[in-house]
Protein backbone atom coordinates (compact mmCIF):
# COMPACT_ATOMS: atom_id res chain seq x y z
CA UNK A 1 0.00 0.00 0.00
CA UNK A 2 2.48 2.42 0.99
CA UNK A 3 4.52 2.09 -2.63
CA UNK A 4 1.63 3.27 -4.02
CA UNK A 5 2.56 6.67 -3.65
CA UNK A 6 4.08 8.15 -6.49
CA UNK A 7 3.60 11.48 -5.44
CA UNK A 8 7.32 13.18 -5.43
CA UNK A 9 9.10 10.34 -7.53
CA UNK A 10 10.81 11.51 -10.88
CA UNK A 11 10.58 9.21 -13.51
CA UNK A 12 13.58 9.38 -16.10
CA UNK A 13 12.47 9.75 -20.00
CA UNK A 14 12.51 12.40 -22.93
CA UNK A 15 9.84 14.13 -23.34
CA UNK A 16 8.95 17.23 -24.49
CA UNK A 17 7.49 17.89 -20.66
CA UNK A 18 11.05 16.61 -18.53
CA UNK A 19 12.31 19.35 -21.02
CA UNK A 20 10.24 21.88 -19.93
CA UNK A 21 11.63 24.44 -18.17
CA UNK A 22 10.77 23.89 -14.69
CA UNK A 23 8.93 27.37 -14.19
CA UNK A 24 7.32 26.88 -17.65
CA UNK A 25 5.96 23.31 -15.45
CA UNK A 26 4.80 25.51 -12.57
CA UNK A 27 2.90 27.83 -13.94
CA UNK A 28 1.47 25.33 -16.35
CA UNK A 29 0.42 23.32 -12.99
CA UNK A 30 -0.52 26.53 -11.36
CA UNK A 31 -3.19 27.52 -14.56
CA UNK A 32 -4.04 24.00 -14.57
CA UNK A 33 -5.26 24.28 -11.27
CA UNK A 34 -6.97 27.28 -11.01
CA UNK A 35 -8.65 25.90 -14.26
CA UNK A 36 -9.85 22.97 -12.59
CA UNK A 37 -11.79 25.33 -10.33
CA UNK A 38 -12.98 27.67 -12.85
CA UNK A 39 -14.89 24.94 -15.30
CA UNK A 40 -18.80 24.40 -14.74
CA UNK A 41 -19.92 22.81 -17.54
CA UNK A 42 -19.62 20.27 -20.73
CA UNK A 43 -17.15 22.65 -22.55
CA UNK A 44 -14.68 23.41 -20.06
CA UNK A 45 -14.96 20.21 -18.85
CA UNK A 46 -13.88 19.02 -22.55
CA UNK A 47 -10.88 21.76 -22.71
CA UNK A 48 -9.41 20.69 -19.45
CA UNK A 49 -9.80 16.99 -20.47
CA UNK A 50 -8.25 17.98 -23.65
CA UNK A 51 -5.43 19.71 -22.05
CA UNK A 52 -4.17 16.78 -19.56
CA UNK A 53 -4.49 14.59 -22.17
CA UNK A 54 -1.95 16.55 -24.24
CA UNK A 55 0.33 16.69 -21.36
CA UNK A 56 -0.42 12.88 -20.41
CA UNK A 57 0.66 11.89 -23.90
CA UNK A 58 2.92 14.45 -24.31
CA UNK A 59 5.06 13.39 -21.06
CA UNK A 60 5.77 9.77 -22.35
CA UNK A 61 5.40 8.65 -18.21
CA UNK A 62 3.46 5.23 -18.12
CA UNK A 63 -0.45 6.09 -17.48
CA UNK A 64 -0.65 3.32 -14.73
CA UNK A 65 2.34 5.33 -12.77
CA UNK A 66 -0.10 8.31 -12.74
CA UNK A 67 -3.06 6.60 -11.60
CA UNK A 68 -1.27 4.80 -8.68
CA UNK A 69 -0.93 7.61 -7.13
CA UNK A 70 -5.02 7.82 -6.72
CA UNK A 71 -4.82 4.21 -5.11
CA UNK A 72 -4.01 6.54 -1.66
CA UNK A 73 -6.98 8.83 -1.94
CA UNK A 74 -9.92 6.94 -2.88
CA UNK A 75 -11.57 6.70 0.51
CA UNK A 76 -10.76 10.63 1.03
CA UNK A 77 -12.57 10.67 -2.24
CA UNK A 78 -15.94 8.27 -1.60
CA UNK A 79 -16.34 9.98 1.82
CA UNK A 80 -16.26 13.90 0.02
CA UNK A 81 -18.66 12.21 -2.61
CA UNK A 82 -20.66 11.30 -0.11
CA UNK A 83 -20.89 14.25 1.65
CA UNK A 84 -21.92 15.89 -1.49
CA UNK A 85 -24.08 13.42 -2.54
CA UNK A 86 -26.51 13.24 0.66
CA UNK A 87 -25.94 16.58 2.05
CA UNK A 88 -26.73 18.97 -0.69
CA UNK A 89 -29.86 20.44 -0.87
CA UNK A 90 -32.35 20.88 -3.89
CA UNK A 91 -34.79 18.94 -6.04
CA UNK A 92 -34.97 15.07 -4.86
CA UNK A 93 -34.06 12.75 -7.57
CA UNK A 94 -33.93 9.77 -5.78
CA UNK A 95 -33.62 8.03 -1.88
CA UNK A 96 -32.05 5.69 0.02
CA UNK A 97 -34.04 5.25 3.35
CA UNK A 98 -33.78 8.63 4.95
CA UNK A 99 -30.76 9.84 2.62
CA UNK A 100 -31.97 11.70 -0.49
CA UNK A 101 -29.69 12.64 -3.41
CA UNK A 102 -30.35 15.87 -4.87
CA UNK A 103 -30.05 17.08 -8.41
CA UNK A 104 -27.21 19.40 -7.21
CA UNK A 105 -25.83 17.19 -4.92
CA UNK A 106 -25.52 14.57 -7.79
CA UNK A 107 -23.63 17.52 -9.59
CA UNK A 108 -21.71 18.30 -6.97
CA UNK A 109 -20.31 15.18 -5.96
CA UNK A 110 -19.26 14.71 -9.81
CA UNK A 111 -17.61 17.93 -10.41
CA UNK A 112 -16.05 17.34 -6.96
CA UNK A 113 -14.84 13.66 -8.33
CA UNK A 114 -13.41 14.80 -11.61
CA UNK A 115 -11.74 17.96 -10.15
CA UNK A 116 -9.83 16.08 -7.89
CA UNK A 117 -8.56 13.09 -9.59
CA UNK A 118 -7.55 15.39 -12.56
CA UNK A 119 -5.80 17.50 -9.67
CA UNK A 120 -3.84 14.15 -8.57
CA UNK A 121 -3.47 13.28 -12.01
CA UNK A 122 -2.13 16.56 -13.67
CA UNK A 123 0.04 17.57 -10.33
CA UNK A 124 1.86 14.06 -10.48
CA UNK A 125 2.74 14.92 -14.09
CA UNK A 126 4.51 17.40 -12.55
CA UNK A 127 6.51 15.82 -10.23
CA UNK A 128 6.89 12.79 -12.23
CA UNK A 129 8.93 14.76 -15.17
CA UNK A 130 10.72 17.04 -12.90
CA UNK A 131 13.45 16.06 -10.85
CA UNK A 132 13.38 17.68 -7.23
CA UNK A 133 16.77 20.06 -7.50
CA UNK A 134 14.95 21.47 -10.99
CA UNK A 135 11.69 21.79 -9.16
CA UNK A 136 13.62 23.77 -6.28
CA UNK A 137 15.31 25.96 -8.73
CA UNK A 138 12.04 26.72 -10.72
CA UNK A 139 10.60 27.25 -7.32
CA UNK A 140 13.25 29.54 -5.75
CA UNK A 141 13.70 31.53 -9.42
CA UNK A 142 9.73 32.92 -9.45
CA UNK A 143 9.42 32.96 -5.97
CA UNK A 144 13.06 35.27 -5.58
CA UNK A 145 10.74 38.43 -5.09
CA UNK A 146 9.77 37.22 -1.92
CA UNK A 147 13.46 37.59 -0.67
CA UNK A 148 12.67 41.33 -0.17
CA UNK A 149 10.24 41.00 2.32
CA UNK A 150 12.78 38.36 4.17
CA UNK A 151 11.45 35.29 3.58
CA UNK A 152 14.04 32.59 2.85
CA UNK A 153 12.97 31.40 -0.19
CA UNK A 154 16.91 29.86 -0.75
CA UNK A 155 16.25 27.58 2.12
CA UNK A 156 12.90 26.75 1.78
CA UNK A 157 13.27 25.75 -1.20
CA UNK A 158 16.94 23.33 -0.50
CA UNK A 159 14.21 21.51 2.55
CA UNK A 160 11.72 20.93 -0.24
CA UNK A 161 13.70 18.92 -2.18
CA UNK A 162 15.39 17.44 0.73
CA UNK A 163 11.74 16.39 1.39
CA UNK A 164 11.07 14.85 -1.91
CA UNK A 165 14.32 13.12 -2.21
CA UNK A 166 13.41 11.58 1.29
CA UNK A 167 9.94 10.75 0.51
CA UNK A 168 10.90 6.59 -0.72
CA UNK A 169 13.95 5.83 1.76
CA UNK A 170 11.47 6.70 4.77
CA UNK A 171 8.56 4.61 2.55
CA UNK A 172 10.85 1.64 2.39
CA UNK A 173 11.53 2.64 6.38
CA UNK A 174 8.09 2.50 7.58
CA UNK A 175 7.63 -0.81 5.63
CA UNK A 176 10.57 -2.16 7.31
CA UNK A 177 9.92 -1.30 10.97
CA UNK A 178 5.83 -2.34 10.39
CA UNK A 179 7.22 -5.61 9.14
CA UNK A 180 9.35 -6.12 12.48
CA UNK A 181 6.54 -4.89 14.65
CA UNK A 182 4.31 -7.08 12.49
CA UNK A 183 7.05 -10.33 13.09
CA UNK A 184 6.71 -9.26 17.36
CA UNK A 185 2.51 -9.91 16.94
CA UNK A 186 1.56 -5.91 16.15
CA UNK A 187 -1.72 -5.56 14.56
CA UNK A 188 -2.22 -2.85 12.01
CA UNK A 189 -4.98 -4.23 10.18
CA UNK A 190 -8.30 -5.42 12.69
CA UNK A 191 -10.39 -3.40 14.98
CA UNK A 192 -12.01 0.19 14.44
CA UNK A 193 -10.26 3.43 13.88
CA UNK A 194 -9.25 3.60 17.03
CA UNK A 195 -7.66 0.69 17.88
CA UNK A 196 -5.91 1.29 14.13
CA UNK A 197 -4.64 4.74 15.30
CA UNK A 198 -3.06 3.54 18.32
CA UNK A 199 -1.50 0.94 16.64
CA UNK A 200 0.29 3.25 14.51
CA UNK A 201 2.39 4.35 17.49
CA UNK A 202 4.77 1.94 17.64
CA UNK A 203 5.19 2.86 13.68
CA UNK A 204 5.70 6.30 14.53
CA UNK A 205 8.08 6.81 16.96
CA UNK A 206 10.87 4.83 15.46
CA UNK A 207 10.15 5.87 12.30
CA UNK A 208 10.60 9.87 13.94
CA UNK A 209 13.28 9.13 15.97
CA UNK A 210 15.21 7.15 12.51
CA UNK A 211 14.40 10.76 10.47
CA UNK A 212 15.77 13.13 13.49
CA UNK A 213 19.18 10.91 12.77
CA UNK A 214 19.20 11.37 9.11
CA UNK A 215 18.60 14.82 9.31
CA UNK A 216 21.42 15.03 11.48
CA UNK A 217 23.61 13.02 9.13
CA UNK A 218 22.81 15.16 5.99
CA UNK A 219 23.15 17.96 7.37
CA UNK A 220 26.56 16.84 8.80
CA UNK A 221 27.10 15.60 5.29
CA UNK A 222 25.67 18.94 3.22
CA UNK A 223 27.85 21.04 5.62
CA UNK A 224 30.85 18.66 5.18
CA UNK A 225 30.34 19.68 1.72
CA UNK A 226 31.01 23.32 1.92
CA UNK A 227 27.21 24.01 1.84
CA UNK A 228 26.64 27.60 3.53
CA UNK A 229 23.19 28.69 2.26
CA UNK A 230 22.06 30.62 -1.10
CA UNK A 231 24.89 33.26 -0.91
CA UNK A 232 27.56 32.84 -3.69
CA UNK A 233 26.02 29.44 -5.09
CA UNK A 234 26.32 28.67 -8.69
CA UNK A 235 24.37 26.71 -10.00
CA UNK A 236 25.45 23.31 -12.15
CA UNK A 237 22.06 23.27 -14.12
CA UNK A 238 20.99 27.05 -14.64
CA UNK A 239 17.37 27.67 -15.76
CA UNK A 240 17.12 28.60 -19.59
CA UNK A 241 14.26 28.89 -21.70
CA UNK A 242 13.82 27.45 -24.79
CA UNK A 243 11.92 27.13 -27.94
CA UNK A 244 9.33 24.52 -25.74
CA UNK A 245 8.67 26.67 -23.23
CA UNK A 246 7.66 29.74 -25.49
CA UNK A 247 5.07 26.92 -27.21
CA UNK A 248 4.29 25.43 -24.07
CA UNK A 249 2.91 29.68 -22.47
CA UNK A 250 1.29 29.85 -25.23
CA UNK A 251 -0.90 26.86 -24.69
CA UNK A 252 -1.24 27.48 -21.30
CA UNK A 253 -2.51 30.67 -21.96
CA UNK A 254 -4.52 29.77 -24.86
CA UNK A 255 -5.88 26.90 -22.83
CA UNK A 256 -7.25 29.68 -19.46
CA UNK A 257 -8.78 31.54 -21.98
CA UNK A 258 -10.82 28.84 -23.26
CA UNK A 259 -11.77 27.57 -19.75
CA UNK A 260 -12.85 31.43 -18.99
CA UNK A 261 -14.66 31.38 -22.14
CA UNK A 262 -16.52 28.57 -22.20
CA UNK A 263 -18.00 29.83 -18.94
CA UNK A 264 -19.16 33.17 -19.56
CA UNK A 265 -20.56 31.82 -23.11
CA UNK A 266 -22.53 28.06 -21.85
CA UNK A 267 -25.44 30.04 -20.98
CA UNK A 268 -26.15 32.50 -23.76
CA UNK A 269 -24.92 29.63 -25.89
CA UNK A 270 -27.67 27.14 -24.52
CA UNK A 271 -30.32 30.14 -25.06
CA UNK A 272 -29.09 30.72 -28.42
CA UNK A 273 -29.69 26.93 -29.58
CA UNK A 274 -33.10 27.18 -27.46
CA UNK A 275 -32.45 24.60 -24.66
CA UNK B 1 54.96 21.71 8.98
CA UNK B 2 52.92 18.14 7.52
CA UNK B 3 50.41 18.05 5.17
CA UNK B 4 47.83 17.15 8.22
CA UNK B 5 49.53 18.05 11.26
CA UNK B 6 47.92 17.70 15.04
CA UNK B 7 49.59 18.38 17.64
CA UNK B 8 48.36 17.36 21.56
CA UNK B 9 44.67 17.20 20.03
CA UNK B 10 42.26 17.20 22.30
CA UNK B 11 38.31 16.84 22.22
CA UNK B 12 35.88 16.71 25.18
CA UNK B 13 32.05 16.48 24.79
CA UNK B 14 30.04 17.35 27.79
CA UNK B 15 27.35 15.75 28.71
CA UNK B 16 24.48 17.71 30.12
CA UNK B 17 21.44 17.17 32.24
CA UNK B 18 18.08 18.28 31.66
CA UNK B 19 18.38 22.11 32.70
CA UNK B 20 21.88 22.06 31.05
CA UNK B 21 24.13 22.15 33.54
CA UNK B 22 27.51 19.89 32.88
CA UNK B 23 27.10 16.33 34.03
CA UNK B 24 30.21 14.71 33.13
CA UNK B 25 33.20 15.07 30.66
CA UNK B 26 34.44 12.60 28.00
CA UNK B 27 37.30 12.84 26.57
CA UNK B 28 36.76 11.39 22.54
CA UNK B 29 40.15 12.60 21.85
CA UNK B 30 43.21 12.41 23.98
CA UNK B 31 46.16 14.43 23.43
CA UNK B 32 46.52 12.84 19.88
CA UNK B 33 49.43 13.71 17.66
CA UNK B 34 49.35 12.79 13.85
CA UNK B 35 51.22 13.52 11.02
CA UNK B 36 50.46 13.19 7.41
CA UNK B 37 52.18 13.31 4.38
CA UNK B 38 50.86 14.62 1.31
CA UNK B 39 49.69 11.22 -0.86
CA UNK B 40 49.69 9.26 1.47
CA UNK B 41 47.27 6.25 2.31
CA UNK B 42 46.69 6.34 5.46
CA UNK B 43 44.46 4.03 8.06
CA UNK B 44 43.26 4.86 11.40
CA UNK B 45 41.44 1.69 13.46
CA UNK B 46 39.77 1.03 15.96
CA UNK B 47 36.37 -0.59 17.36
CA UNK B 48 33.36 1.28 18.53
CA UNK B 49 33.81 4.64 20.39
CA UNK B 50 37.41 4.65 20.21
CA UNK B 51 37.14 8.30 18.85
CA UNK B 52 38.40 7.79 15.63
CA UNK B 53 35.54 9.35 14.02
CA UNK B 54 35.61 12.20 16.16
CA UNK B 55 39.24 12.69 15.09
CA UNK B 56 38.15 12.23 11.53
CA UNK B 57 35.86 15.00 12.11
CA UNK B 58 38.31 17.62 12.78
CA UNK B 59 40.32 17.35 9.64
CA UNK B 60 36.97 18.18 8.02
CA UNK B 61 36.21 21.06 10.19
CA UNK B 62 33.33 19.87 11.37
CA UNK B 63 34.16 19.90 15.34
CA UNK B 64 36.67 22.26 16.44
CA UNK B 65 39.08 21.21 19.28
CA UNK B 66 39.08 21.44 22.55
CA UNK B 67 42.52 21.69 23.00
CA UNK B 68 45.66 21.67 21.28
CA UNK B 69 46.28 22.80 17.63
CA UNK B 70 45.48 20.66 13.99
CA UNK B 71 46.58 22.40 10.68
CA UNK B 72 45.24 20.74 7.57
CA UNK B 73 47.42 21.93 4.21
CA UNK B 74 48.78 24.96 7.15
CA UNK B 75 45.17 26.07 7.35
CA UNK B 76 44.27 26.31 11.22
CA UNK B 77 41.14 24.59 11.67
CA UNK B 78 40.02 26.22 14.72
CA UNK B 79 39.26 29.42 12.84
CA UNK B 80 36.20 29.71 11.37
CA UNK B 81 37.30 31.73 8.29
CA UNK B 82 39.30 28.85 7.22
CA UNK B 83 36.51 26.58 7.42
CA UNK B 84 35.04 26.76 4.14
CA UNK B 85 39.37 26.55 2.68
CA UNK B 86 39.60 23.59 4.99
CA UNK B 87 36.50 21.63 4.12
CA UNK B 88 37.56 21.95 -0.09
CA UNK B 89 40.85 20.85 0.53
CA UNK B 90 39.76 17.69 2.98
CA UNK B 91 36.67 16.37 1.96
CA UNK B 92 34.28 13.86 3.80
CA UNK B 93 32.44 10.67 3.38
CA UNK B 94 30.48 9.25 5.71
CA UNK B 95 29.05 5.64 6.80
CA UNK B 96 25.65 5.83 6.16
CA UNK B 97 25.63 6.30 1.69
CA UNK B 98 21.52 7.22 1.70
CA UNK B 99 22.25 10.23 4.27
CA UNK B 100 24.77 12.13 2.48
CA UNK B 101 23.12 11.83 -1.08
CA UNK B 102 21.22 15.07 -1.00
CA UNK B 103 19.97 14.92 -4.54
CA UNK B 104 17.46 12.51 -6.71
CA UNK B 105 20.05 12.24 -9.92
CA UNK B 106 23.33 11.14 -9.74
CA UNK B 107 24.93 14.13 -10.96
CA UNK B 108 23.01 16.75 -9.88
CA UNK B 109 24.21 14.77 -6.54
CA UNK B 110 28.24 15.25 -7.24
CA UNK B 111 27.65 18.87 -9.07
CA UNK B 112 25.95 20.02 -5.66
CA UNK B 113 29.81 20.57 -3.91
CA UNK B 114 31.44 22.94 -7.04
CA UNK B 115 27.73 24.47 -6.73
CA UNK B 116 28.32 25.40 -3.03
CA UNK B 117 31.35 26.83 -3.61
CA UNK B 118 30.62 28.78 -6.71
CA UNK B 119 32.14 27.33 -9.73
CA UNK B 120 30.57 28.16 -13.05
CA UNK B 121 28.36 25.69 -14.61
CA UNK B 122 30.55 25.11 -17.39
CA UNK B 123 33.07 23.89 -15.17
CA UNK B 124 30.87 22.36 -12.36
CA UNK B 125 30.09 19.83 -15.85
CA UNK B 126 33.67 19.32 -16.60
CA UNK B 127 34.50 18.26 -13.05
CA UNK B 128 31.48 16.47 -12.28
CA UNK B 129 32.28 14.44 -15.89
CA UNK B 130 35.94 14.42 -13.85
CA UNK B 131 35.23 12.71 -10.73
CA UNK B 132 32.26 10.20 -11.76
CA UNK B 133 34.55 8.44 -14.27
CA UNK B 134 37.71 8.65 -11.96
CA UNK B 135 35.35 6.05 -9.65
CA UNK B 136 33.76 3.67 -12.90
CA UNK B 137 30.21 5.57 -12.34
CA UNK B 138 29.73 7.82 -15.25
CA UNK B 139 27.28 5.72 -16.83
CA UNK B 140 24.95 5.64 -13.94
CA UNK B 141 25.17 9.57 -13.91
CA UNK B 142 21.25 10.09 -14.84
CA UNK B 143 20.33 7.38 -12.63
CA UNK B 144 18.39 7.86 -9.24
CA UNK B 145 20.53 6.99 -6.26
CA UNK B 146 17.36 5.00 -4.68
CA UNK B 147 18.11 2.40 -7.27
CA UNK B 148 21.90 1.94 -6.45
CA UNK B 149 23.34 -0.84 -4.32
CA UNK B 150 25.43 0.53 -1.66
CA UNK B 151 28.86 0.56 -2.72
CA UNK B 152 27.58 2.07 -5.97
CA UNK B 153 26.20 4.74 -3.41
CA UNK B 154 29.04 4.85 -1.51
CA UNK B 155 31.45 5.95 -5.06
CA UNK B 156 28.95 8.34 -5.78
CA UNK B 157 29.51 9.69 -1.99
CA UNK B 158 33.02 9.72 -3.09
CA UNK B 159 32.58 11.28 -6.21
CA UNK B 160 30.37 14.57 -4.73
CA UNK B 161 33.84 15.03 -2.55
CA UNK B 162 36.10 14.36 -6.01
CA UNK B 163 34.16 16.97 -7.70
CA UNK B 164 35.70 19.80 -4.94
CA UNK B 165 39.28 18.71 -6.15
CA UNK B 166 40.30 17.88 -2.61
CA UNK B 167 43.83 17.20 -1.71
CA UNK B 168 42.50 15.14 0.52
CA UNK B 169 39.09 12.36 1.09
CA UNK B 170 38.64 10.84 4.89
CA UNK B 171 36.76 7.71 4.45
CA UNK B 172 34.63 7.60 7.57
CA UNK B 173 33.73 4.13 8.09
CA UNK B 174 32.91 3.87 4.87
CA UNK B 175 31.99 0.46 4.62
CA UNK B 176 30.46 -0.17 7.64
CA UNK B 177 26.93 -0.68 6.02
CA UNK B 178 27.90 -2.47 3.19
CA UNK B 179 27.96 -6.03 1.85
CA UNK B 180 31.38 -7.15 1.33
CA UNK B 181 31.04 -6.84 -2.30
CA UNK B 182 30.49 -3.41 -2.07
CA UNK B 183 33.16 -2.80 0.93
CA UNK B 184 35.94 -4.33 -1.77
CA UNK B 185 34.38 -2.18 -4.90
CA UNK B 186 35.02 1.04 -2.26
CA UNK B 187 38.37 0.84 -0.92
CA UNK B 188 39.50 -0.27 -4.65
CA UNK B 189 38.17 3.01 -5.67
CA UNK B 190 39.96 4.57 -2.61
CA UNK B 191 43.22 2.96 -3.55
CA UNK B 192 42.91 4.05 -7.12
CA UNK B 193 42.01 7.41 -6.32
CA UNK B 194 45.43 7.66 -3.90
CA UNK B 195 47.43 5.76 -7.02
CA UNK B 196 46.03 7.88 -9.96
CA UNK B 197 44.88 11.34 -8.68
CA UNK B 198 47.78 11.43 -5.85
CA UNK B 199 44.58 12.05 -3.37
CA UNK B 200 46.07 11.97 0.06
CA UNK B 201 43.51 8.97 1.73
CA UNK B 202 42.45 8.84 5.46
CA UNK B 203 40.07 5.63 5.56
CA UNK B 204 38.92 5.23 9.27
CA UNK B 205 37.36 1.94 9.96
CA UNK B 206 37.25 -1.01 12.42
CA UNK B 207 38.24 -3.62 9.82
CA UNK B 208 41.39 -4.80 9.77
CA UNK B 209 41.65 -6.54 6.60
CA UNK B 210 40.62 -2.69 4.57
CA UNK B 211 44.17 -1.57 5.53
CA UNK B 212 46.58 -3.70 4.48
CA UNK B 213 47.58 -1.74 1.26
CA UNK B 214 48.05 1.72 3.52
CA UNK B 215 51.25 3.24 3.93
CA UNK B 216 50.86 3.61 7.70
CA UNK B 217 48.20 2.22 10.22
CA UNK B 218 46.98 4.11 13.57
CA UNK B 219 45.21 1.92 16.27
CA UNK B 220 43.09 3.85 18.38
CA UNK B 221 41.78 3.13 21.64
CA UNK B 222 39.65 5.13 24.02
CA UNK B 223 41.01 8.31 22.04
CA UNK B 224 44.14 7.83 22.05
CA UNK B 225 46.65 6.48 19.01
CA UNK B 226 48.46 3.31 20.62
CA UNK B 227 49.88 1.54 17.95
CA UNK B 228 51.16 3.16 14.52
CA UNK B 229 53.29 1.61 12.11
CA UNK B 230 53.22 -0.08 8.56
CA UNK B 231 50.52 -2.34 8.46
CA UNK B 232 53.27 -5.52 8.73
CA UNK B 233 54.37 -4.17 11.74
CA UNK B 234 51.10 -3.29 13.36
CA UNK B 235 49.39 -6.92 12.23
CA UNK B 236 52.58 -8.26 14.08
CA UNK B 237 51.07 -7.07 17.35
CA UNK B 238 48.05 -9.99 17.87
CA UNK B 239 48.12 -9.82 21.05
CA UNK B 240 47.85 -6.08 21.39
CA UNK B 241 45.63 -5.88 19.02
CA UNK B 242 43.22 -8.27 20.35
CA UNK B 243 43.66 -6.07 23.58
CA UNK B 244 41.98 -3.22 21.69
CA UNK B 245 39.30 -5.44 20.77
CA UNK B 246 40.05 -5.30 17.10
CA UNK B 247 39.33 -8.68 15.34
CA UNK B 248 42.74 -9.67 13.58
CA UNK B 249 42.30 -11.30 10.41
CA UNK B 250 41.73 -15.15 10.47
CA UNK B 251 45.35 -15.50 8.36
CA UNK B 252 47.14 -13.08 10.76
CA UNK B 253 46.16 -14.45 13.80
CA UNK B 254 46.50 -18.54 12.26
CA UNK B 255 50.00 -17.36 11.64
CA UNK B 256 50.29 -16.19 14.94
CA UNK B 257 49.47 -18.69 16.47
CA UNK B 258 51.50 -21.33 14.80
CA UNK B 259 54.20 -19.61 15.52
CA UNK B 260 53.54 -19.24 18.66
CA UNK B 261 53.63 -23.32 18.96
CA UNK B 262 57.48 -23.32 17.36
CA UNK B 263 56.57 -22.87 13.37
CA UNK B 264 59.38 -20.92 11.74
CA UNK B 265 56.74 -18.76 9.98
CA UNK B 266 57.56 -14.36 10.47
CA UNK B 267 55.59 -11.99 12.31
CA UNK B 268 52.88 -9.24 10.43
CA UNK B 269 51.27 -11.96 7.80
CA UNK B 270 49.16 -9.63 5.88
CA UNK B 271 46.53 -11.84 4.18
CA UNK B 272 45.41 -15.61 3.27
CA UNK B 273 48.31 -15.92 0.29
CA UNK B 274 51.40 -14.85 2.28
CA UNK B 275 50.25 -17.12 4.78
CA UNK B 276 50.52 -20.23 1.91
CA UNK B 277 53.39 -18.86 0.58
CA UNK B 278 55.12 -18.80 4.29
CA UNK B 279 53.45 -22.09 4.53
CA UNK B 280 55.63 -23.62 1.45
CA UNK B 281 58.79 -22.26 2.71
CA UNK B 282 58.11 -24.12 6.11
CA UNK B 283 58.02 -27.05 4.37
CA UNK B 284 60.92 -26.74 1.62
CA UNK B 285 63.03 -26.22 5.14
Amino acid sequence: MLRDITLGQYYPAASAVHDMDPRTKLFGTLIYIIALFLFNNVIGWLVVTAFLVLAIRSCKVPFSYMVKGLKAIVMLLLIAAAFNLFLTSGTTVFAIGPLKVSDIGLRNAGLMTIRMIYLIVGTSIMTLTTTPNQLTDGLEQSLKFLNRIHVPVHEIAMMMSIALRFIPILIEETDKIMKAQMARGADFESGGIVKRAKAMVPLLVPLFVSAFRRAGDLALAMEARCYHGGEGRTKMKPLQYHGVDRISYIIILAFLILVIVSRVVYHPLLQLIGV
Amino acid sequence: MSFIDAKQLVHEYFRRDEEGNIEGIQVAVDHVDLQVEQGQFISILGHNGSGKSTLAKHINALLSPSDGTLYVDGRDVADPREHLAVRQTAGMVFQNPDNQIIASVVEEDVGFGPENIGVPTDEIWQRVEYALKSVGMWKYRTHSPNKLSGGQKQRVAIAGVMAMEPKCIILDEPTAMLDPNGRKEVIRVAHELNEKKGVTIILITHYMEEVVGSDRVFVMDHGKVVLQGTPREVFSQVETLEKYRLAVPQATKLAYELQKSGLGIPSGILNREELLEALAACRLN
